[in-house]
């Protein structure tokens, strides 16, 4: 089986995300970028299915400017086979980017897509649904444990309540959660290996999809601060504070 | 204009989180139906039609249904779509689900996580973990949305006498079962809807030692949480989470022990009406947005509050 692995590529998450002065957006120019953390788990979790037999291919995929190239090269270090790089310099929605990886899926005749369950840019959590909705395939979200038997895949998915187990029939679209595996470390031999390895170039353009963004940004702003609080000196002050001034207790 | 909620619930009662997309719904503005559907859903759906301000309660009564598996339950949402110029569900596990399949299949972005109605056609969402909030307008014909739930009040449970109406639709697309659920056992105190919540992170070293806060949640009436840290590092499962990925809360009382205070922690709490943290570190970033800090060894000051506590 082949395994379509879409990745994208995010503002670091140990960076603070700055509002720009004109309200325009986020500040990205000069900052430092990863691959998603759960996109890292979505590979990982592929990287896996190889070892354990499961997966022959992996092919790792990304929509976006030439600098997303960074990003696929350190999913073909971790150990993707190869890699597709869909380009535009334009951002994409959600329901586009699914649209995209419809299209190369589908082109690549993959038994499997998986994904992160979130990008920490947008926070929208909706490009697997959306993707297992076009494709018509069967729909695992928020996976933290994956088997997959033949046809079958059961899943462990993390819902608000505890933990869900479900059936799905391959082939199908699984969103990868936190607790899924541990992402591997790339070590610089691999990171050297990667380099050689193929990634596809396709321009946006030639695949004739309508990706027109549906959403307009008006206006982006930073949230409201907090007002400063007190150190207190002692669990005794504590107490007495939430009991009679913040009266919460 | 119609807004149609999608109804979380466990064929018997509405989920808490539903009445705040009910209420997002009237903001909207127009009428408002809500969809039930499940197997053997009647007593979820005559709570539905007592939740107030709401038209009809649509009701799609099917063994298809059971257990609100996305691939069957979004072709019937596609299918009665049409009526509606927006639908809408809570953010959470269920509504980040089903929503975007629906969407997609009925080729309309979705709006996630809004926290804010600024018109028909314009939201306010947060972005990279809540350090931006987007104003963006959709051009859709269909506005497909998800709704944080702490931003908007929870429309009254009782008072209102929709009507029940009973419909079909909806395929069986065969592509899933559900097979067991695992409840977690936090202290039967729902980490969503408490008042009050004591989360651990890191410093707290190991599960074991979460025993110290249930404690102080037993005396509370608090629900316990915790930092994508302490459940990276095994101590507790993810359903504790409070965070950008995990859960979102605003509780009147947040307490933070052993926690730093990573941009993705604070995401999830920092609408919390009281913060408090609980560090040894005094330069850790969680005391910038606590209104009470102790600078303090946990394993000194958590015992101690439970004991001040009584």
């Amino acid at each position: 089986m082949k395994v379509l692995v879409c990745v994208k590529r995010v503002l670091d998450p140990q960076v603070k995300a700055r509002v720009k002065a004109d309200g325009s957006g986020v500040d990205l120019a000069n900052v430092k970028m990863t691959m998603n953390p759960f996109c890292e788990n979505a590979l990982e979790e592929a990287l896996r299915m190889r070892e354990a037999g499961v997966v022959e291919e992996i092919i790792v995929a990304s929509v976006g400017g030439g600098k997303t190239e960074e990003t696929l090269r350190h999913g073909l270090a971790m150990g993707a086979d190869r890699a597709i790089h869909v380009v535009t310099e334009d951002s994409l929605e959600p329901l586009a980017v699914a649209k995209v990886m419809k299209q190369v899926a589908e082109r690549e005749g993959v038994g499997l897509v998986l994904t992160g369950k979130q990008a920490i840019d947008d926070d929208s959590n909706q490009t697997g649904q959306m993707l297992s909705a076009l494709l018509g395939w069967s729909q695992a979200t928020y996976c933290s444990k994956i088997q997959i038997d033949g046809e079958q895949a059961t899943i462990v998915r993390e819902v608000d309540a505890g933990l869900e187990t479900i059936q799905v029939k391959m082939p199908a679209v699984m969103s990868a959660d936190l607790r899924l595996n541990e992402p591997r470390y790339v070590k610089l031999p691999d990171v050297m290996k990667a380099k050689r390895k193929p990634m596809d170039k396709i321009e946006l353009e030639s695949l004739g999809i309508d990706t027109a963004n549906r959403l307009t940004t008006l206006q982006v702003d930073e949230p409201e601060g907090r007002a400063a609080g007190i150190i207190v000196n002692s669990v005794a002050e504590l107490v007495e504070k939430l009991r009679n001034e913040a009266k919460v207790i | 204009m119609a807004n149609l909620v999608i109804v979380e619930h466990d064929n018997n009662e509405v989920a808490a989180a539903t009445l705040h997309a009910v209420t997002a719904a009237a903001q909207i503005g127009g009428d408002t139906d809500l969809l039930v559907a499940g197997e053997n859903c009647g007593a979820a759906a005559e709570a539905a039609a007592r939740i107030a301000g709401v038209r009809a309660v649509k009701v799609a009564d099917d063994a298809k249904f059971a257990h609100g598996l996305a691939e069957n339950l979004a072709t019937l949402v596609v299918d009665i779509a049409g009526d509606y110029s927006h639908l809408l569900a809570s953010a959470t596990t269920f509504g980040k689900n089903v929503m975007p399949r629906a969407a997609a299949l009925l080729d309309v972005a979705q709006i996630s996580d809004i926290v804010e109605v600024k018109s028909d056609d314009t939201f306010v969402r947060p972005i990279y973990a809540g350090n931006a909030l987007a104003t963006v307008q959709s051009s859709d014909k269909i506005k497909a949305i998800t709704v944080r739930t702490i931003k908007f009040e929870p429309a009254a449970a009782e008072g209102g006498s929709a009507s029940v109406d009973a419909i079909s639709g909806g395929s069986d697309t065969g592509l899933s079962s559900w097979v067991s659920q695992a409840l977690s056992d936090n202290d039967q105190v729902d980490l969503t809807s408490a008042k009050i919540v004591i989360s651990g992170g890191r410093g707290m070293q190991s599960g074991d030692n979460f025993e110290m806060l249930h404690k102080i949640a037993a005396k509370l009436g608090a629900a316990v949480g915790a930092s994508r840290a302490a459940v990276d590092s095994g101590f507790v499962p993810n359903e504790l989470q409070v965070g950008q990925t995990g859960k979102v809360i605003a509780p009147d009382l947040y307490i933070a022990v052993g926690i730093s205070g990573a941009i993705q922690h604070l995401a999830g709490m920092k609408e919390s009406k009281v913060i408090v943290a609980i560090n040894n570190d005094s330069e850790a970033p969680i005391f910038q947005v606590a209104d009470y800090g102790l600078v303090a060894d946990l394993f000194e000051a958590v015992p101690e509050l439970d004991a001040a506590l009584g």
